[in-house]
């Protein structure tokens, strides 16, 4: 009886979630009448508009990483080492971006660093790149600092520092070749999960007027009919990809450590 | 503890978290103070609270108003069927293999939100979506007839579920796995029915993570834009897109009642949060 109720519960919602995606395959294959074609994919691989704002999605992506990678695990390391006592108040601070919608922070960055500010970011295109750059490392904050101080748990920090210490390494060798490949795999499942916030953000893009892929996402869906489902599909690939890689470095750790 | 700083007198050990404080306060506390003050700011600079009394005007209300209902619903349904599919992995005996991949697709759909995920609704329920084609083809049957409509807050809370239950799914299977063995042999020991024990043991442990996990899905949907962007375009009146459409052209006609509208979601998606975190506090005791 329990079993049948589980069976049912378990379908229904598979049922959900499969069959949305099921419809924007279908559809984004049913350009051409009559017959499935890749027509769609083929117009938006095509277009020009896809390749800009997609290629400067990644970079701004990668960039993200790397700013977040340098901002939270020496800021993680030092908490764990020297400062435990802070730790509440900056695990705080790091859920705060999810709180605080992002509207209201890219409203708030409107506003504070137009070009009669004190740091008038928005005046130029550089400037606003940065300024969405650190936006997104804002809305990544929380998961990458979870990831990294989860990883930095299991491993024994102040011995691995006076070890190199006592070997006559600096701060910079220690974190860069003692303390970051031993949380490698959890700046990994950070980065994989910044990249595919940063590719399907449409809010702090379209509002700083920056080609991001998700605004053009958003004007492909206001104006065609089949590229949109097309796009969804590879949107949908790149979400799946990411967190595929996370499960496999998560995975690769488990054979890669040794037992206690 | 490590050597300690060679300056025993100026405590430098607090650079090394001087960058993060940086940034945080330049690009999270500062512009959400500016929106806050902001909020309090009349147009000669003064303190006022005529912007807050500026939001009770019957557009504003009204977005407000449907941004809570979607919310709600949206978290309430997510609950619902989150429980309801994790319960039925973890505990109704279910083969073990579904487990892990239930847990990945959970992870996959709740990050899968945004303009592409309104394409997908669009591609399926829309006017010429698969399922209604296929409705109107082989049973007649219209869903605009039923009253049925994506672009509408019924469509807008059944697309918000894609990425509300699987986000339900994650946070709520660790709290079933803490449900002990013990408290049901006991229970049924003396005498509780099933029914008994989920009534009296099992749900008052669960409750304070389904209530903490039903204010966070609150929130998650209240400061979500581009879904409903997507979907519907800037005339669905939602307390989010309202203030998008503010930020872009004054469509509100006061720069000051932007930011009392956005002060206004600060405090609502705030005090969802903090209900979570109290909440989930609550809910650790029990299930350590």
């Amino acid at each position: 009886m329990i079993r049948f109720f589980a069976w049912g519960a378990l379908l229904f919602g598979s049922l959900f979630f499969i069959l949305p995606l099921l419809g924007m395959t279908e559809f984004s294959l049913s350009m051409r009448r009559g017959v499935y074609s890749f027509d769609a994919y083929r117009s938006v691989l095509a277009d020009p508009q896809f390749r800009a704002t997609f290629g400067y999605s990644v970079v701004m992506a990668v960039f993200t990483i790397a700013f977040g990678v340098l901002l939270v695990v020496p800021t993680a390391y030092w908490v764990r080492l020297r400062l435990p006592g802070l730790r509440p108040w900056i695990e705080f601070l790091t859920l705060l971006p999810l709180v605080i919608p992002a509207i209201v922070i890219v409203f708030g960055y409107i506003r504070l660093y137009n070009t009669s500010s004190f740091l008038p970011l928005t005046g130029t295109a550089m400037g606003t790149n940065f300024l969405l750059m650190f936006g997104y490392a804002t809305l990544a904050l929380p998961y990458m600092y979870r990831a990294v101080d989860t990883g930095l748990r299991s491993v024994d920090v102040v011995t691995l520092t006076e070890s190199a210490q006592s070997l006559g390494a600096g701060w910079i060798t220690i974190l860069a070749r003692v303390i970051l490949p031993n949380v490698l795999v959890a700046v990994l499942s950070g980065a994989f999960l910044t990249f595919a916030i940063v590719m399907g953000e449409f809010t702090m893009a379209a509002l700083l007027n920056r080609p991001a892929f998700g605004p053009y996402l958003q004007i492909v869906g206001a104006n065609k009919a089949y590229e949109p489902s097309a796009l969804a599909v590879i949107a949908f690939i790149i979400t799946w990809g990411c967190m595929g890689l996370i499960q496999l470095v998560t995975r690769f750790q488990g054979h890669n450590r040794v037992a206690r | 503890m490590a050597t300690s700083p060679r300056n025993g007198r100026i405590p430098l050990h607090w650079l090394g978290v001087l960058p993060f404080f940086v940034f945080v306060f330049l690009f999270l506390i500062l512009p959400s103070l500016y929106i806050v003050f902001g909020a309090f700011r009349g147009p000669d600079g003064g303190f006022t609270f005529d912007n807050i009394l500026g939001l009770n005007t019957r557009t504003i209300r009204n977005a407000y108003w449907v941004s809570i209902r979607v919310s709600f619903w949206s978290a309430l349904f997510g609950c619902a069927i989150g429980f309801a599919m994790a319960a039925a992995v973890v505990l109704g005996g279910l083969p073990k293999p579904i487990r892990s991949p239930m847990l990945t697709f959970s992870g996959v759909a709740s990050n899968f939100a945004g303009v592409p995920l309104a394409f997908a609704f669009i591609a399926t329920i829309g006017p010429v979506g698969l399922i209604t084609v296929w409705l109107r083809t082989e049973f007649g049957i219209n869903l605009r007839a039923y009253g049925f409509n994506l672009f509408s807050t019924t469509g807008l809370i059944l697309t918000y579920l894609f990425f509300q239950i699987p986000l339900m799914i994650l946070i709520i299977t660790p709290a079933l796995d803490g449900l002990k063995r013990e408290w049901r042999e006991a229970a049924s020991v003396l005498g509780a029915t099933g029914f008994q024990y989920w009534r009296m043991v099992a749900l008052p442990i669960l409750f304070p993570s389904i209530l903490g996990t039903f204010a966070l899905l609150f929130a998650n949907s209240f400061g979500a834009v581009a879904t409903a962007f997507a979907l519907a375009g800037p005339q669905l009146n939602i307390a989010p897109i309202l203030l998008f459409s503010q930020i872009r052209g004054d469509v509100l006609g006061s720069p000051g009642l932007g930011y009392a509208l956005a002060f206004g979601m600060i405090v609502i998606t705030g005090a969802a949060n903090a209900l979570y975190i109290w909440l989930r506090a609550r809910s650790e005791r029990w299930l350590k």
